[in-house]
């Protein structure tokens, strides 16, 4: 019975530190309502407490140094990445930044692999060699180093799509931090020049690493930032709007009208990386407000709750399998062993025969396979 | 022009048509092509053979090309596949990088090599090293192309030599042709290569023509990648080099040999990665090397050449200490006179082998 109920949801929220969502050369936005089932809804939570355990789990293997180097968490900001899945396809595509663990997720990587490339061993992702930022799945090209860089890469990749005639679309990521680069603005005249169709989306989480968004950004209306190309801002904290809003611009993209800019909303609990506590340019009573009044996932819980669409029991239940895959793919991490050395020259090329590669020194011939 | 390529085009009957000549005893036909209209075959050939294959960059497609390489491209396979670019180096070649990877085979035209490095973020960490990060899940099939080094008169931002920055990358393939059979070869090659691959043209070579054999005109003609070539034989000395500079050394190898002097000169073809075995094995005949580039000298082409002959079995067999003839180590100055001797000329070349003969 219960599996036949859904429900309208207000997909625009007001509030007094939020704003509904804005157009710009737009004459209609997303609708105002949407349709969410139950089985969606609890699909939705599953992965939104899979990516937050997931990430949680990295900062904590990260403190007793098991993972090195980068690691840019994604808590916070999980309506952005469920959301986003849910308005397009896997055989769409789609391109983001280093903050890229979530996404390696929804595109169809495994909690085990994400976290055994973490921690830089043979069963992850990309075998240990790209580590956090570098994580690739079919229709996914990462995971990105260089800010702004992947913004290009998207709208290529959309012209992939129009070249061959297939239907599909570019999601292309990036933040408020990158926004003010300026080959983004490049390709926003050539996606626009091309009509290619590519969805570009900010994830305006106010603060470029340290710098909020008031020091960086001449104009903060990132969705307007396009200029000539269509814009809308929504509220990033609800899947529902992201959904919603990732629709709409991926049918403006289908039908052949070109790009369109959309900017999210969001919230990033971490600082910027582990490496940066967070809270040198913002305050805890702020984190803090954030997490008591638009946390994504407990906002979906009180709305299938006071919907009567799952039980308390039936989420708790979900969070235990949650926890259960987060600390299995974490013993996988941890013990799974470190890359082999004869993979150390491997993978320079592709289609190549095998070739030899200088090591240290002269005398240290390594061996390269495709 | 037309009938030439009507000629060229006509390939498997050309062949034939010869094979018949051939039984009355007259020679195979050879014809004369310049290294800008073997880029331009090269290319047309490529994008027939598949249709992945597009190429971008500014004035490519309704210019036919600032350097006319791309001439009659557009008017053929039209909007879709020649496309115009604005002049926003970063942004195209960021957008070439992400065709490749969702599988189309781009060319992206670099004007000139100098507006590479507005782009090289995306030539590097992009393209390069993405095949690598990714464990093979990621390849990027892409030419990157355009004219490198000196010119004539176009001053210091507009001169530079990029071999040794893109050759020490590893993820690249970079090729530097001399002649045209060389530009028709290693194009065709570089375009089917399923990896990130630097092609360095030189303007001052584009309108020389060279005498392209039968075999050199076919469609499927390709060019190791990776293997240098003797353009000449000789037994004194080794003269290393590539792309117009080997025009350079075959004028002094044919100076030099009025004296008694014969030159071994190779063509090194590909610079990364570098045929160091031709080179060794031509040093063990010679006993002496020079190497010769446009390009400025530290840290350069001639400079990895040496270290890899100290390392390597030929240093013993050296005679004398390598040496190399090199761009001077100054920005491209303006006026003639000044730029004349900004660049290795053939009696540099002279010089410098007399010195390392000691004769």
């Amino acid at each position: 019975m219960r599996k036949m109920l859904t429900i309208i949801s207000n997909v625009l929220r007001g509030s007094a530190s939020r704003n509904k969502c804005d157009l710009h050369k737009l004459e209609e936005g997303p609708p105002l309502q949407a349709m969410l089932s139950r089985e969606e809804g609890l699909q939705y939570y599953r992965t939104m407490q899979t990516m937050r355990r997931m990430e949680l789990k990295a900062d904590q293997l990260y403190k007793q140094k098991i993972i090195r180097g980068f690691c840019h968490l994604y808590d916070g900001q999980e309506a952005c990445a469920v959301g986003i899945e849910a308005g397009i396809n896997l055989s769409d595509h789609l391109i983001t930044a280093y903050r890229a663990h979530a996404y390696t997720l929804t595109r169809g990587g495994t909690v085990r692999e994400i976290m055994a490339e973490l921690t830089g061993r043979r069963g992850g992702i990309a075998k240990g060699k790209g580590g956090s930022m570098h994580m690739y799945t079919k229709n996914f090209y990462g995971g990105n180093g260089i800010v702004g860089a992947q913004v290009p890469l998207g709208a290529g990749v959309a012209l992939a799509c129009k070249y061959l005639g297939k239907n599909e679309l570019c999601v292309c990521l990036y933040g408020d931090g990158a926004a003010n680069q300026g080959q983004i603005f490049e390709t926003y005249n050539m996606a626009s020049l091309w009509k290619l169709p590519c969805i570009f989306i900010c994830e305006n989480n106010k603060y470029g690493m340290g710098t909020s968004v008031e020091r960086a950004a001449a104009s903060t209306d990132y969705y307007k930032r396009g200029d000539f190309i269509p814009g809308l801002r929504v509220d990033g904290m609800d899947i529902l709007c992201v959904r919603e809003a990732t629709k709409f611009a991926a049918e403006h993209c289908r039908s052949g009208k070109g790009p369109i800019l959309m900017e999210l909303q969001t919230y990033r609990y971490h600082g910027h990386s582990m490496s940066d506590p967070g809270v040198s340019y913002r305050t805890r009573e702020e984190i803090q407000e954030v997490r008591s009044k638009s946390d994504p996932i407990s906002m979906l819980k009180d709305r299938m709750l006071s919907n009567n669409m799952a039980s308390v029991e039936e989420l708790k239940e979900i969070d235990v399998e949650v926890r259960k895959e987060i600390e299995d793919a974490a013993q996988f991490a941890t013990t799974d062993p470190e890359p082999p050395l004869d993979d150390l020259c491997n993978h320079i090329f592709y289609n190549n025969p095998p070739m030899e590669v200088r090591g240290t020194n002269p005398w240290t011939k390594l061996k390269s396979v495709s | 022009m037309a009938s030439l390529r009507c000629f060229l085009r006509s390939g498997k009957n050309a062949v034939t048509a010869v094979l018949r000549r051939e039984f009355h005893g007259t020679p195979p036909a050879a014809v004369q092509v310049t290294v800008r209209d073997a880029l331009n075959q090269a290319m047309d050939e490529e994008l027939e053979r598949d249709e992945r294959v597009f190429l971008l960059g500014e004035e490519v497609a309704q210019y036919d090309g600032a350097y006319k390489v791309s001439r009659g491209l557009w008017k053929k396979y039209g909007d879709k596949r020649i496309i115009d670019t604005p002049i926003t180096e970063m942004g195209f070649a960021g957008i070439a990088v992400g065709a490749a990877m969702a599988g189309l085979r781009p060319i992206c035209e670099f004007m000139t090599f100098n507006f590479s490095m507005q782009a090289i973020d995306q030539v590097i960490n992009s393209a390069a090293k993405t095949y690598y990060m990714s464990a093979g899940l990621q390849s990027v099939p892409i030419v990157f192309r355009g004219p490198n080094g000196a010119s004539a008169g176009v001053a210091a931002q507009h001169s530079q030599c990029f071999a040794a920055w893109y050759g020490h990358c590893p993820g690249l393939k970079v090729v530097s042709p001399w002649s045209a059979e060389d530009a028709r070869g290693l194009l065709k090659s570089a375009i089917r290569d399923d990896n990130p691959v630097v092609f360095l043209e030189n303007e001052l070579m584009y309108g020389v023509p060279f005498e392209m054999s039968e075999e050199v005109q076919s469609k499927d003609f390709l060019i190791p990648i990776g293997k240098a070539k003797i353009e000449r034989q000789g037994n004194h000395i080794t003269l290393v080099s590539h792309s117009r500079m080997v025009s350079l050394c075959l004028d002094a190898a044919a100076v030099l040999a009025k004296e008694g002097i014969e030159c071994e000169v190779i063509n090194m073809r590909t610079i990364r990665p570098l045929d160091a075995e031709a080179i060794e094995t031509s040093i063990m005949k010679t006993n002496h090397l020079v190497t010769v580039e446009g390009g400025w000298p530290q840290f350069g082409i001639g400079a990895e050449i040496l270290a890899w002959i100290m390392e390597g079995p030929a240093f013993n067999y050296l005679d004398a200490p390598a040496v190399r003839v090199t761009g001077v180590d100054i920005p491209m100055p303006y006026a003639k006179i000044l730029e004349d001797n900004s660049i290795p000329q053939i009696k540099d070349i002279i010089f410098s082998v007399k010195k390392t003969l000691n004769v």
